[in-house]
């Protein structure tokens, strides 16, 4: 049987050592009328060539955005990494350990944390960042978890330009505490506070850039947060703060965010991994595992996990999040690459991503029956674009697009009703000049035809 | 293992040097149009590296650590099973790590098949037709049955019933996650004999009952012989039965729950399902649920229509989400791909080697050490430190540390709470019996040198990077950055 070392005679030495007669015998504690009188009805036993040409031929069913050409973003980018990045994280040492409950023999997983947290928390203009969490979507919902218990109010203020599923999330995450949750809305393609924080409010959440791709005003944020006592947290995409000044630097008190861009395969969407950094003065509060640098009995510098009080093995009902397992060698990944980047490989794509973007509003918007959804709003490396045919022209472009091996045009109106006829596109430093041109000259065509119609 | 110090990458910086390039970057033309408020004056202070420093500096640190790759990891009740390489090898594929999320549903038709028939096998291995694959850890499966727990008793207007009953044995992450939910705990005694003590529990049964948390096998590697009568006791006073799933690996092919009587449970494919650990996640916590509580899982799901596979967000009795996207997808490949290559009987295999290692090992420890339920067990077992080694002033973190010296990752310790200084050993069924001996024999040697109170346990290990570290001086003098003076 695969993976299991054990031969018959082996079995067989063991169960006459442990006093059973067979497997059914071992089994006895069982009771008899729960235990399954059948096999499960579970197709296997391939060996692994056979499973090789199964998993090839279901993937023949993929079409990949990232082996055409893709502009689709929402939350999930189409960044490269440089090739030490699936080499040392696909390290077994890494891949195979546990969680590093023994600092002895993990001090290779907690030094990586630490110097992880160490990136974050400069990336973000913060004092600390945790180990990890699941994603950007259950970040969010855990800062805001945060605030509340530390401001003791019961309402927090989200942008509607939050990512809709971290949206979702917070509903879901916060229903069960009696939060409220109040979303302000988007006016001409960015937040609009006006009048929703008040002195009741424990948190103001904002997406930088947003979902739209627009790049919102930190100040007013960070402003009437301080005014009102609440926190003011920041959801960000890790890579635009090679160009935008970090939230911290605003005065903001959490920053999280998803840590795709930072060298994660899109991979369907997941596992990916979630960063965490806030002020010092919250480090008792923040949710998951945190790394700190101490010393051994002879006074050598060494690493391990700490504030463990906060956590559900130690605090059990009273911890500060349920979260165990996160996504650390996810971040182990981003870590590898935010190293290799350094400050100039760092700005260098972000300058690239955007730069892309540029290109990409000038030339699309001057297709007829195109045009920039908000003109005056400057964006990052994601562009928000109006049809004039409306929703049906945008899907026709989107399979147009995906017909010709570009995987692109996220249409807005799934999300805001009031939103006919929105879509965004995508660059990142991946976009080259040419994939920009291939698809304006299918708008051209799609949206030719769409007005001799 | 590598004693070498190895600088933080931020020490070795040198001010100039460079890995990454990108070319065409203009800085100048990026920021046009950007609002001078937002855009950053200085760049972040990370770390200036060549390619040649970056890999030293990782597979260096990657010599610092166990792994399963390198050790035996008795860890009780994480199931660090071998993790097999051709899994690696699948998911590194571009045709399945290059998907986008919000790819149509046509053009990701081999990763929905996939999800739709990993989803139909849990199904089947759990006896609970309702099958979600959103969650990314065991902990979020928790927190996501119990939300559906509270829609399904909200929507009955059953709003008095909010008390959990958790057993006095079980994982901290129960807890934790019914006080997010927002239920409160009742903790429930454990037996004597190891198991829930029934008695306790049916006095703490009651109107204002939701449910109870049952680990089956639970977290002393004993059965719940009377999980039927469990599951009907808490049915009858109209509360459900969730059982946290760490310990499946035990049972696969043998019983399901939902033929139990549990209602909802949780899977760790990164524990029963072979998908690595990865230093602490990413994992995989999907859960299965009885029919009556499908309507109320987390969106999207897959389907199966008849032109091809497509994920739905249609039931309004749904939680939502708890995260983005379709979950751990990476993470449910290698599920997927371990499952296909041992089918049903390998299933079986694997509960039954797993059981016989751990009560191979537990005959072969029980004269050395003390045994607290020295009778079969499933897949673990939990030994502790004999009265009179504890009267020499050997406790359990010194053979921790001294199994480190031999070696060995350490078992679980001090956990389940409910055995004092415990040591809860899980050998997996992916260990030989070559292994087992070797591992035995230096329990039994350990146990000597702690019968003798010799006092080389407690400055144990020696020969590791570090020694026992000072963790009261890591939160009295917090450094959690290279940044903190």
């Amino acid at each position: 049987m695969p993976y299991i070392p054990n031969t018959n005679q082996e079995r067989e030495e063991m169960l006459g050592e442990i006093g059973a007669k067979d497997f059914q015998d071992l089994f006895g504690n069982i009771p008899a009328d729960i235990r399954l009188k059948r096999a499960l009805d579970i197709e296997g036993g391939l060996t692994e060539q056979d499973l090789d040409e199964r998993i090839k031929e279901k993937g023949s069913w993929n079409r990949p955005a990232a082996e055409g050409s893709c502009f689709l973003g929402g939350g999930t980018w189409d960044h490269s990494w440089p090739a030490v990045v699936d080499q040392l994280s696909g390290r077994t040492e890494f891949l195979t350990a546990y969680t590093p409950y023994q600092p002895e023999c993990s001090q290779g997983t907690l030094q990586c944390i630490f110097e992880f947290q160490s990136m974050m928390a400069e990336l973000c203009g913060m004092d600390v960042a945790n180990a990890s969490m699941y994603d950007g979507a259950s970040a969010c919902a855990e800062a805001l978890l945060l605030a509340t218990s530390t401001t003791r109010r019961k309402r927090v203020v989200v942008s509607k330009g939050l990512h809709p599923d971290a949206r979702a999330t917070i509903q879901t995450y916060l229903r069960y505490q009696n939060i409220e949750v109040v979303e302000a809305p988007l006016r001409n393609g960015v937040t609009d506070w006006n009048g929703s924080v008040d002195s009741q409010t424990a948190a103001v959440l904002v997406q930088q850039p947003n979902f739209l791709g627009n790049v919102e005003a930190l100040d007013p944020v960070a402003a009437s947060c301080q005014e009102t006592g609440a926190l003011a947290v920041a959801s960000i995409n890790p890579i635009a703060l090679g160009l935008l000044r970090s939230p911290g630097h605003a005065g903001f008190d959490i920053v999280v965010g998803e840590g795709q861009p930072l060298g994660i395969p899109m991979g369907y969407g997941g596992p990916h991994f979630g960063f965490f950094a806030t002020r010092q003065k919250f480090v008792r509060k923040i949710p998951g595992r945190l790394v700190g640098a101490t010393l051994d009995q002879e006074g050598r510098k060494a690493y391990t996990l700490t504030f463990q009080t906060r956590e559900q093995h130690i605090r059990r009902e009273k911890a500060t999040s349920n979260i165990c397992t996160n996504n650390a060698l996810m971040a182990l990944r981003g870590c590898i690459h935010l190293a290799a980047l350094g400050p100039k490989g760092l700005e260098e794509i972000a300058c690239v991503s955007r730069q892309r973007a540029l290109q990409l509003a000038e030339e699309l918007s001057s297709v007829d029956g195109i045009e920039l959804a908000w003109p005056d709003r400057p964006f990052f490396n994601e562009v928000a674009f109006r049809a004039a045919g409306g929703n049906p022209a945008v899907a026709q472009f989107k399979t147009t697009l995906a017909q010709n091996g570009i995987q692109a045009v996220l249409p807005m109106s799934r999300w805001y009703e009031d939103m006919e006829g929105v879509f965004t596109l995508a660059c990142t430093e991946r976009t080259r000049s040419k994939d920009i041109k291939r698809l304006c000259d299918q708008a051209q065509n799609t949206f030719r035809l769409e007005v001799s119609l | 293992m590598n004693l070498d110090i190895v600088h933080l990458l931020i020490e070795d910086s040198v001010p100039g040097r460079r890995c990454v390039r990108t070319s065409g970057a203009d800085r100048k033309a990026a920021i046009a149009g950007l609002p001078q408020a937002e855009v950053r004056e200085q760049a972040p202070a990370l770390p200036e590296l060549s390619e040649m420093d970056i890999v030293r500096h990782f597979t260096r640190l990657s010599q610092k650590n166990f792994a399963i790759s390198t050790q035996f990891y008795p860890l009780g009740s994480c199931t660090m099973k071998y993790n097999p390489a051709l899994h690696e090898s699948i998911a590194g594929r571009s045709h399945w790590n290059g998907l986008h999320p919000w790819q149509d549903d046509g053009e990701v038709q081999g990763a929905l098949s996939l999800m739709w028939e990993l989803q139909n096998d849990l199904a089947e291995a759990t006896g609970l037709p309702g099958v979600t694959l959103h969650p990314a850890a065991g902990a979020h499966g928790e927190l996501t049955a119990l939300m559906i727990l509270r829609a399904y008793l909200d929507g009955r207007g059953e709003t008095k019933r909010r008390v959990i009953l958790i057993p006095d044995s079980a994982h901290g992450t129960n807890p934790a996650s019914c006080t997010l939910a927002g239920f409160k705990v009742l903790t429930i005694q454990s037996s004597k004999r190891g198991l829930l003590d029934r008695e306790d529990l049916r006095a703490h049964l009651g109107s204002d009952t939701a449910g109870l948390m049952i680990t089956n096998p639970n977290t002393l590697g004993l059965f719940e012989e009377n999980i039927r009568e469990i599951c009907d006791a808490v049915h009858e006073a109209g509360g459900k039965v969730y059982m946290d799933g760490a310990n499946f690996n035990a049972i696969m092919g043998v019983t399901r729950p939902g033929d139990f009587g549990v209602d909802m449970m949780h899977l760790n494919l990164h524990k029963s399902f072979s998908t690595p650990h990865g230093g602490g996640g990413p994992g995989s916590g999907p859960i299965c649920v009885t029919e009556e509580l499908r309507p109320y899982l987390p969106n999207p799901r897959v389907v199966e229509e008849e032109n091809g596979y497509r994920l739905i967000e249609d039931s309004e009795a749904s939680i939502g989400r708890l995260r983005a996207f379709h979950g751990n997808f990476g993470v449910l490949l290698r599920a997927w791909a371990y499952i296909r290559r041992l089918g049903a009987k390998g299933l079986l295999r694997v509960a039954e080697n797993a059981v016989l290692n751990a009560n191979y090992l537990r005959i072969k420890l029980r004269e050395h050490w003390r045994v607290p339920y020295d009778r079969t067990c499933t897949h673990e077992f939990v030994a502790r430190p004999k009265k009179t080694m504890r009267e020499n002033g050997i406790h359990t973190i010194d053979i921790a540390k001294r199994l480190i010296e031999r070696g060995y990752h350490p078992p679980t310790v001090y956990f389940p709470l409910v055995v004092n200084e415990a040591i809860m050993i899980e050998p997996t069924e992916t260990e030989s019996k070559a292994t087992l001996d070797a591992f035995a024999q230096t329990m039994i040697e350990i146990a000597q040198e702690a019968e003798a109170g010799n006092s080389a346990l407690h400055a144990a290990p020696k020969n590791m990077p570090v020694s026992r570290v000072d963790e009261a001086r890591a939160v009295k003098e917090p450094i959690l950055t290279w940044a903190t003076k």
